[in-house]
């Protein structure tokens, strides 16, 4: 076992590659914990950020700032009475979250967050991707069904007809990236997640400004298309709550229900990551051919650090300008050392860029190296988060036959015309 | 020669992903599923039972060295027409459909023609060792997806080996798209 964990140490390719079934499970459980934590800070952000928007405080009792709300709903979610309905479908009714939960996370299979920090580098990586994430809208499906009961299933029902009609426009505009990815060069397309970061990387062009405005059209295309995937607002015509108490999981509670948010916030994760992975450089650092001489390296490897510090120093601005209340003191005390935990984070992450500054090769320069692609990746999919919640607080939910006309009438000929036209523009210009 | 194969990243002699126990567990799985898709009187039941079979299905072919046609298997069937079909079932008013019978008149028909059927799978079994190859296939699944396009839109300024046959059920599935819209408008 221990030679298994050393000999991949210096592997530069990932572990389903390279067979190595150990570093695998371990790359599994760091992004299970990581995706797990990230849900729950964008919980926890969605809810501020959306009454920021509202003009309100959102949640402020538990932790400063609210910060260990969700660990509260967590508890209380898992406290709560379980309740199946009578008329329910128990097999169904009990199996319909998991269904959603799996699909959503077993993408993360393929999603590359460095050239070796995925699971495994599939030959089909898109097409497993979009495959298995289309499996979500049975969960779905089924829980309405199972519920039985009125809005559950007329919540279930629009679902499906707006994620499969949805999905058309979005496998086109993604089909036009991949063909990007094999312009006048035979043999070198590919479906692979990594590939297609490296086919970027090789043209030296994201795709969102390869073919401008043809890129950026598609890249709006799937953009949308996401949204409506997801089932977020405007496109939460499944739970618009106005209409249908809560859509699909009105029957659903406790842990089962929490289990479909945790399902949903995973899958716009992993949405978001397509997009990133396919219009927006993946891994890649800003500029990495432009600006490639070692200085700007070592510049762009402090950022993981500076981040780190800035929340640190927000952080620690809380603390100094909490309340002098005798009330507040254990808020402040945990803020503040939530804030020295960042700082040393952020310590350790320069002293690793300053260590392995000067070699790719070296321990510290390996940790240096993937440090940066995770962080660069994991950015730009937070920006894709904000977006979502951006969104939410901006535009009022569409109505059915106005989300039906622009999936079918507006979105599929636009990206069927991208698509030819991309096609086009490949074979003819050279 | 393919360029992909001459991509040091992937390792074509590279031990097989698929072990005989990964074979029987989908076998397993894609039979039990198969028989509760017809046993099942909830057809929603069955058409859950049959994703179940087509997922397992999308598994074996991936033993079989195709990850394309496994991945494809799964966004067609089981992420689009099985949402399709559960669309329909789930407006179809369920406590009169599980009254009715079942089975009906035809089962012996069919009884014969499965057994016609497993009669041919079984000599096919145990004396067509002549018509597979007598030792694993070296298929790196890492061209698969390439090998796919060769076939279908040919390669290197040829026409591929299935580009006709392709092409003209792309035009059948056109036709069927054309008669859905026909049937369904009252006027076009």
């Amino acid at each position: 076992m221990l030679t298994e964990f050393m000999s991949y140490l210096h592997s530069t390719v990932t572990p389903g590659e390279a067979g190595n079934q150990l570093w695998a499970l371990i790359y599994v459980l760091i992004i299970f914990t990581g995706v797990s934590i990230a849900v729950i800070a964008m919980n926890w952000l969605e809810r501020k950020a959306l009454a920021h928007f509202q003009v309100r405080l959102g949640p402020m009792r538990v932790g400063p700032h609210g910060l260990l709300q969700p660990i509260a709903d967590a508890l209380k979610l898992m406290l709560k009475e379980d309740i199946i309905p009578s008329e329910a479908d128990k097999m169904v009714f009990w199996f319909a979250p998991m269904i959603g939960l799996l699909a959503s996370f077993t993408v993360y299979i393929v999603i590359p967050f460095g050239p070796s920090q995925a699971v495994s580098d599939m030959n089909i990586g898109i097409l497993f991707m979009l495959g298995v994430s289309s499996l979500g809208v049975l969960g779905i499906v089924t829980a309405g069904w199972a519920s039985n009961s009125h809005y559950p299933l007329i919540g279930a029902l629009r679902s499906s007809a707006q994620m499969v009609s949805y999905e058309v426009a979005m496998g086109l505009a993604v089909v036009s990236a991949i063909v990007m990815t094999s312009m006048n060069t035979a043999g070198t397309g590919t479906l692979s997640m990594i590939g297609i970061v490296q086919a970027q990387q090789q043209q030296g062009i994201w795709f969102l400004f390869k073919f401008f405005p043809l890129g950026f059209v598609a890249f709006i295309i799937f953009a949308i298309a996401m949204v409506a995937e997801t089932n977020r607002a405007p496109f939460d015509l499944a739970e618009a709550e106005s209409e249908l108490t809560a859509g699909f999981h009105t029957e659903y509670s406790g842990l089962r229900w929490s289990l479909f948010m945790l399902a949903e916030y995973a899958a716009m994760i992993a949405v978001s990551s397509i997009a990133v992975t396919l219009w927006v450089g993946g891994w890649m650092r800003p500029f990495p051919n432009l600006l490639s001489a070692p200085i700007w390296e070592f510049i762009f490897s402090l950022f993981p650090g500076l981040t780190f510090a800035a929340l640190a120093a927000i952080a620690f601005i809380g603390t100094v300008r909490m309340p002098s209340h005798s009330f507040f003191k254990i808020q402040r005390i945990g803020l503040a050392g939530f804030a020295l935990v960042l700082a040393f984070i952020a310590l350790v992450l320069f002293a690793i860029a300053i260590a392995g500054r000067s070699s790719d090769t070296s321990i510290a320069g390996r940790f240096r190296v993937g440090i940066d692609y995770v962080y660069w990746f994991v950015l730009k999919v937070a920006i894709f988060m904000y977006l979502f919640i951006w969104y939410r607080a901006t535009w009022p939910r569409y109505r059915f036959d106005q989300l039906m006309k622009i999936g079918w009438k507006v979105m599929l000929p636009i990206s069927l015309g991208v698509l030819i036209l991309t096609a086009f523009w490949g074979v003819l210009v050279k | 020669m393919n360029p992909a194969l001459a991509n040091p990243a992937i390792n074509v002699s590279a031990a097989p992903v698929g072990t005989p126990y990964f074979f029987y567990g989908l076998a397993a799985a894609a039979i039990i599923s198969g028989l509760l898709v017809i046993t099942r009187r909830n057809a929603v039941h069955s058409a859950l039972a049959l994703i179940v079979t087509l997922l397992s299905v999308a598994g074996l072919y991936l033993m079989l060295y195709a990850p394309f046609v496994a991945g494809v298997q799964i966004i067609v069937y089981a992420g689009g027409i099985m949402v399709l079909f559960l669309f329909v079932i789930m407006l179809v008013n369920i406590e009169r459909a599980s009254k009715e019978r079942q089975f009906n008149r035809m089962w012996p028909v069919g009884l014969v023609a499965s057994c016609a059927l497993l009669a041919l799978f079984m000599s096919a079994f145990t004396k067509g060792k002549s018509l597979f190859p007598d030792r694993p296939l070296q298929l790196p699944e890492g061209i698969n997806t390439q090998q796919i396009a060769a076939a279908l839109y040919g390669e290197a300024g040829k026409m591929g080996a299935y580009t006709f046959a392709f092409e003209i059920a792309s035009l059948l599935l056109l036709v069927a798209i054309l008669g859905a819209v026909i049937m369904t408008k009252k006027r076009i």
